[in-house]
């Protein structure tokens, strides 16, 4: 290779996409270094204090996509304080100084305001596409920044963020030159929205192949737009509130026939159960159906829908679908990739929801699946011994007994043996989430077995510093461990300091680790942060005469190569 | 608003105050309110001590099950309301209401009735009627006296008590 120009190497390189295999070329030798940083085109950062805005440009200058992630994931069910960090507002305005050529902007679990989405819409002349996903601090006044100054966009992707909705007109903001729309996701706004504005804006957009209406979009308007718009390839019906005898239904049941090139298919919000055979013509053609937010939807419509579905590769559904509709769901989708079941019922003890038996008529029926969300009210070993020996292609496993400690339902056993029989079976598996009654054992087999675990996720499980130790221990290609309610303490903690080196970050929250043992850890590794986060005492802790004993309640660490970040909130002390 | 661990005997510290439902900004400016583990019910005061060794149940464990919170908040959850003496049940979407209140409020468009003051020491006095509720646990708890999350995520029927039964959960009993 060294005897080709810079160029032709850089031509090679162009082909090589993803991100980790050119930090990989990137290390071969100074001459690729060199050649590779200036041909990146997108960067991914996984976590946005792991490095600033400024050296970012000064190793890749020529960037044109940026992927930012924030907040750790515990900060998606309330574990992390609003006022935590991860603003976005640092990096855009460094961009913009730059004169970064920026065309993408990903986002993940950070604090974005109008301030940086107005800055983003006007620094940046060739951006193409925004895509926010759990992200926060922002209002419709944002999307009007974007929606008018952003000449040549087009993606807007917005996913469960929690958008302010002033009811402007941020859709009107579209100028009628606008054209290029290809993907517009707005299912999580909460407002009204001007439908006269929508309806010309897609009308205008023959690109447009991803359309997700939130819930305030009415049946009449989305026939007209699916007339407007039968090339859709991904569509997000919003409430879907309809009423089966009237014209606009008829009318939507002929626009529905005419997207033949449907694949896609979510909202759902309000939906009238038996309006969903209007969908029936064009369910063969589905390779993704998400119906994870259709309450209103069970039984037998559920299950007839389904049966139409024989192509589906990706499947969100509610477990009141019942071990009897993943039944079907294991004789219909046989081309089923990635599953989710998401509890419906958030209060109750659970009137329908799934067993280990849905799980293990899944596994069998569906052998093509290597992703698996499944919330359940209980498992055995035996059903997850069945699971790792029907699928061992599984990449995620995620399991989430709603009920923490609670043991295997038949033998009183804990699920150590199940999990474990599925770390041994799934050579692939690079996410694992466990739950129910667990002790030292899981991890230990875990720490045995997962070679390629990259995330792992416990709560409420294991006895002692031993599993902890074992994970640290045994899984080499650790990059995100996340633990609360266990009882691991500084011992686990402090015995290989130099693992979270290798690793993106490490959480534990009520857990046994005292302040003590985290400044022990601070001072043997400066090129961590470790965050103490304490909302109730406002570095109480430091003040008290028994701070060393003190038990941290929630600790975040994580490698970075710029030290303590600026904008650390008070409750918040970085050792 | 924080909480705290459920194991943990941190009586002063807790950030969780009681008072007038729906206030709970104003409410954590007066501290020094009867402490508030994230467990605690009104009718088993007396056991907190012992609760430490209680294995924490699905009621009161925060960020659990661990779901999004936007999922959380989009997801619906009808509870059956009965009121007393009607002749039927009505139902409605807790998700739909963002405090004590605009709930209260609603019950007493819904039924035709109004709800006494609500504090903390005596209940609802005034009125004759009792909003009560039915927790994840089985018991019957007042209305009003947790953190509106934590009664929202919890709560799996109402039940607006009147008359002498509504009377017997008065101060006095308690």
């Amino acid at each position: 290779m060294n005897y080709f120009p810079d160029e032709v190497i850089e031509h090679v390189f162009d082909f090589v996409t993803s991100h980790k295999d050119r930090n990989t070329i990137s290390l071969v030798c100074k001459s690729w270094y060199k050649i590779e940083r200036f041909s990146r085109q997108q960067v991914f950062i996984g976590n946005c204090y792991a490095i600033n805005p400024e050296r970012l440009l000064r190793r890749f200058p020529c960037f044109k996509s940026l992927t930012l992630k924030g907040k750790p994931h515990f900060a998606d069910f309330n574990l992390v304080p609003h006022e935590w960090g991860g603003f976005v507002q640092p990096w855009i305005e460094a961009l913009a100084r730059g004169r970064v050529g920026l065309e993408e902007l990903r986002l993940k679990r950070m604090v974005v305001t109008d301030e940086s989405l107005e800055l983003l819409s006007r620094s940046f002349a060739s951006f193409k596409s925004l895509v926010l996903v759990s992200c926060e601090g922002f209002t419709t006044d944002g999307l009007a920044s974007i929606a008018a100054n952003c000449r040549h966009l087009q993606e807007l992707d917005l996913q469960e963020n929690e958008i302010d909705d002033h009811r402007g007109q941020w859709l009107s903001c579209f100028p009628d030159t606008c054209t290029t729309l290809v993907t517009l996701n707005f299912a999580c706004l909460e407002g009204e929205t001007n439908l006269v504005a929508l309806e010309r804006l897609v009308a205008r957009s023959p690109n447009l192949k991803s359309l997700k209406l939130n819930r305030a979009v009415p049946l009449d308007a989305l026939a007209r737009l699916m007339l407007c718009a039968p090339q859709i390839v991904d569509l997000g019906v919003g409430s879907y509130e309809n009423d089966p005898d009237s014209e606009s239904y008829l009318k939507l049941k002929a626009a529905i026939k005419k997207c033949t090139s449907l694949r896609s298919l979510s909202g759902f919000l309000e939906a009238a159960p038996h309006c969903l055979s209007a969908f029936h013509p064009i369910c063969h053609n589905l390779t993704s159906l998400n119906l994870s937010y259709a309450a209103e939807i069970h039984g037998s419509h559920l299950i007839k829908l389904i049966q139409h579905c024989k192509n589906l590769q990706r499947l969100w559904i509610l477990d009141s679908i019942g071990d009897n509709g993943l039944e079907v769901v294991a004789s219909t989708c046989k081309e089923l990739q990635e599953l989710r079941v998401f509890p419906c019922d958030l209060v109750g003890v659970g009137d329908t929801t799934v067993t280990e038996e849905g799980l293990v008529a899944i596994s069998a029926g569906c052998p093509k699946l290597h992703s698996i969300l499944y919330f359940c009210n209980q498992m055995t070993n035996a059903a997850l011994i069945i699971v790792a020996k029907n699928c061992p292609n599984f990449i995620r496993f995620r399991l989430c007994i709603l009920e923490p400690n609670k043991p295997d339902h038949e033998t009183s056993q804990p699920l150590d043996e199940g999990f474990g029989a599925i770390v041994k079976a799934c050579k692939s598996l690079r996410r694992l989430s466990v739950s129910g009654l667990l002790t030292d054992q899981v991890f230990y087999y875990i720490g045995m077995y997962a070679n390629q675990l990259e995330m792992l996720s416990i709560a409420f499980a294991g006895d002692t510093d031993k599993g902890m130790l074992s994970v640290l221990n045994g899984c080499k290609k650790m990059r995100k461990l996340e633990i609360r309610d266990s009882p691991f303490g500084d011992k686990a903690l402090l015995a290989d300091v130099n693992k979270y080196e290798t690793m993106r970050s490490l959480w534990m929250s009520s857990c046994e680790v005292t302040l003590s043992g985290c400044k022990r850890l601070a001072q043997k590794a400066p090129w961590l942060n470790v965050e103490i986060i304490n909302e109730n005492d406002n570095n109480r802790m430091e003040q008290n005469g028994h701070e060393g004993r003190q038990k941290v309640d929630k600790m975040y660490l994580y490698r970075t190569v710029v030290g303590t970040r600026m904008d650390v909130p008070p409750f918040v002390w970085i050792l | 608003m924080a909480y705290e661990k459920v194991n943990e005997l941190n009586l002063k510290e807790t950030e969780l105050c009681l008072g007038l439902p729906g206030r709970k900004e104003e409410v954590k400016e007066e501290q020094d309110v009867s402490c508030v583990r994230s467990n605690n019910k009104r009718q088993f005061e007396e056991t907190r001590d012992e609760e430490e060794s209680k294995p924490p149940t699905k009621t009161q464990i925060v960020g659990w099950p661990p779901v999004r919170s936007y999922r959380k908040n989009n997801s619906v959850s009808y509870v059956k309301v009965s009121m007393d003496g009607a002749p039927y049940l009505r139902k409605i979407d807790l998700k739909t209401y963002k405090n004590y209140p605009e709930l209260l409020k609603a019950l007493e468009n819904m039924f035709k009735f109004t709800i006494g003051e609500y504090c903390e020491r005596e209940g609802y006095k005034g009125s004759g009627f009792v909003p009560t509720y039915e927790d994840k646990d089985g018991d019957w708890m007042l209305v009003g006296d947790v953190p509106w999350d934590m009664f929202s995520s919890s709560c799996k029927r109402l039940r607006i008590m009147k008359g002498s039964e509504a009377s017997a959960l008065d101060s006095s009993s308690l």
